[in-house]
């Protein structure tokens, strides 16, 4: 048989998957013992039980300082900005994308605007942020909306151009105005790429959100991997990268279950 | 209801795609137009429908100049893209109802929605497909879109009926189905049909008038230089539903 013909049951498929996770660690162990081996003090690579006491330390003891647990109130806070960021961006972007895709006029005034916009690198303008809106939340949420809103407004509108004239004709014929045409017909056939867009942004979203975090906050994951890095913890940067992996991936999951619920008709999420 | 086709001509720059187009169609006709592709028959649908606008010349239904966009006293069926995929089958079937009868949030409450479930279930019933009301276009095959297509535009009761090649795409086993179904509806809904085929054999089928759309002049150095007209305009004094061979013959051959 050929290679590309040759398919791997569940089983292998799963064994498969897991496998250069497994290598991954493997090696970190290796990297790790032979370090400690060397200098016991050394900080690059600490052991698994340093990783432990410091989950431990982190997420079920209170600060001595501040009283909190502070892997939980870092997720918190972060988990908030995130929220309402990507809250706001998809709600700006469902109705730009729709007016833009379903109004010439619309399209005529604000496509440009929103090309230009999306060229603008978003950290470039985070200073003015910072300086508009202060250091508080407001200005970290606006960097993660401004970053991801003008790409999921150009997808959408993208998506929107590309429904087949027929169905538009079609859908005039059967007496639909330009406002229901828009609600009836274009907005809710958009929803679900609405929700492949946010997932696509989700990566961005946290590389704003942690940029912001790092540079002016009092908490966050963000935050916290940036204090920590002075000290050259390690054994905190680590488990905090693993924790946003499991988080993003948690999100990124989350939206292609809620698509596949709430839009049976739109087939698998690609 | 009648329609009145005054001088039309359709042209893009230099290219004549139709020139000097001249009939009447009378109320509840049947007609089929045929002819080569590329000869601007689904340009004609297109300017009945209202998203292209005769280069010269009128359109007139009632005496009226046709409306520039598409409007709820024209139907149409295209070949493909028909159906609202977000929808299921009763949902396609009945928006037409809820676009007409709400024009705030398009949709129907309370007893206005249940008189137009039932009336929607009357005529997937009629198309055959009150059995898959909850299904999604997706899951149908393509025979079955086209009749909730058909289904969908007749719900509005439209004057005039527009079909671009509606079973072009179709197997031939299950074109026959098709034909029963548009007839019926046809008789029921007192509709002027005009319907776009390639196919000689269904025109004659279907209609009761024949037109045939065809280059009467050539000019080999600038074969854009003209366009198609009419060049047969056949009634069909019978009942429809019944094949005139002989007639079919003979224009295949012309």
């Amino acid at each position: 048989m050929r290679l590309v013909n040759l398919h791997p049951d569940r089983a292998s498929a799963i064994a498969l998957g897991v496998l250069p996770f497994v290598i991954l660690l493997f090696t970190y162990v290796l990297g790790s013992n032979a370090r400690l081996a060397e200098n016991p003090d050394d900080k690059l690579l600490p052991s698994g039980s340093s990783l432990v006491a410091s989950v431990r330390a982190y997420a079920l003891e209170e600060d001595r300082r501040s009283g909190q647990r502070l892997l939980w109130a870092d997720t918190a806070a972060s988990m908030k900005r995130i929220g309402y960021a990507l809250a706001i961006s998809a709600a700006i972007g469902i109705a730009l994308g729709v007016a833009i895709g379903t109004v010439p006029y619309i399209r005529s005034l604000l496509a440009p605007l929103v090309a230009a916009l999306s060229m603008i690198p978003p950290l470039a303008i985070l200073p003015i942020l910072f300086v508009v809106l202060g250091l508080g939340e407001t200005a970290k949420i606006a960097l993660i909306v401004i970053g991801i809103t003008p790409v999921i407004v150009r997808d959408l509108a993208l998506r929107a151009s590309e429904l087949p004239q027929e169905q538009l004709i079609k859908a005039q014929t059967l007496g639909a105005s330009s406002w229901l045409l828009a609600t009836r017909i274009i907005l809710p056939q958009l929803l679900p790429r609405l929700l492949d867009a946010t997932r696509l942004q989700l990566g961005a979203a946290w590389l704003f959100l942690i940029a912001a975090e790092a540079i002016a906050s009092t908490e966050g994951l963000g935050y916290r991997i940036f204090l920590v890095r002075r000290y050259m913890a390690m054994d905190v940067i680590i488990p905090y990268v693993v924790w946003i992996t499991a988080i993003a991936f948690a999100m990124d999951w989350g939206l292609r279950a809620l698509r596949a619920r709430l839009f049976p008709w739109a087939g698998d999420a690609k | 209801m009648t329609i009145t086709v005054r001088r039309v001509w359709k042209t893009y720059g230099p290219q004549v795609v139709l020139e000097n187009l001249n009939f009447n169609v009378g109320d509840h006709e049947f007609v089929t137009i045929v002819g080569a592709s590329g000869c601007g028959k689904t340009t004609f649908l297109r300017m009945l429908l209202g998203i292209e606008k005769p280069s010269r010349g009128e359109i007139l239904i009632d005496g009226q100049p046709i409306a520039p966009e598409p409007g709820p006293e024209r139907g149409i069926v295209f070949q493909r893209y028909a159906c609202f995929p977000h929808l299921t089958v009763l949902e396609n079937v009945l928006l037409g109802l809820e676009l007409g009868g709400a024009p705030l949030l398009g949709r129907l409450f309370g007893a206005k929605r249940r008189a137009a479930i039932d009336k929607a279930r009357a005529l997937l019933d009629a198309v055959g497909l009150d059995a898959a009301r909850n299904k999604y276009p997706a899951q149908l095959s393509g025979g079955m879109q086209q009749r909730l297509s058909i289904a969908q535009s007749v719900i509005c009761e439209p004057k005039v009926l527009l079909l671009d090649e509606p079973f072009g795409a179709l197997d031939p086993g299950i074109t026959a189905d098709m034909h029963e179904i548009v007839l019926r509806l046809w008789a029921a809904n007192k509709m002027t049909i005009f319907m776009v085929t390639h196919d000689l054999q269904e025109s004659f089928a279907l209609g009761t008038r024949v037109l045939v759309f065809d280059k009467t002049r050539h000019d080999p150095q600038a074969p854009e230089a003209y366009g198609a007209t009419v060049t047969y305009d056949i009634p069909l004094n019978r009942r429809p539903g019944h094949e005139h061979p002989r007639a079919a013959r003979t224009l295949a051959t012309a």
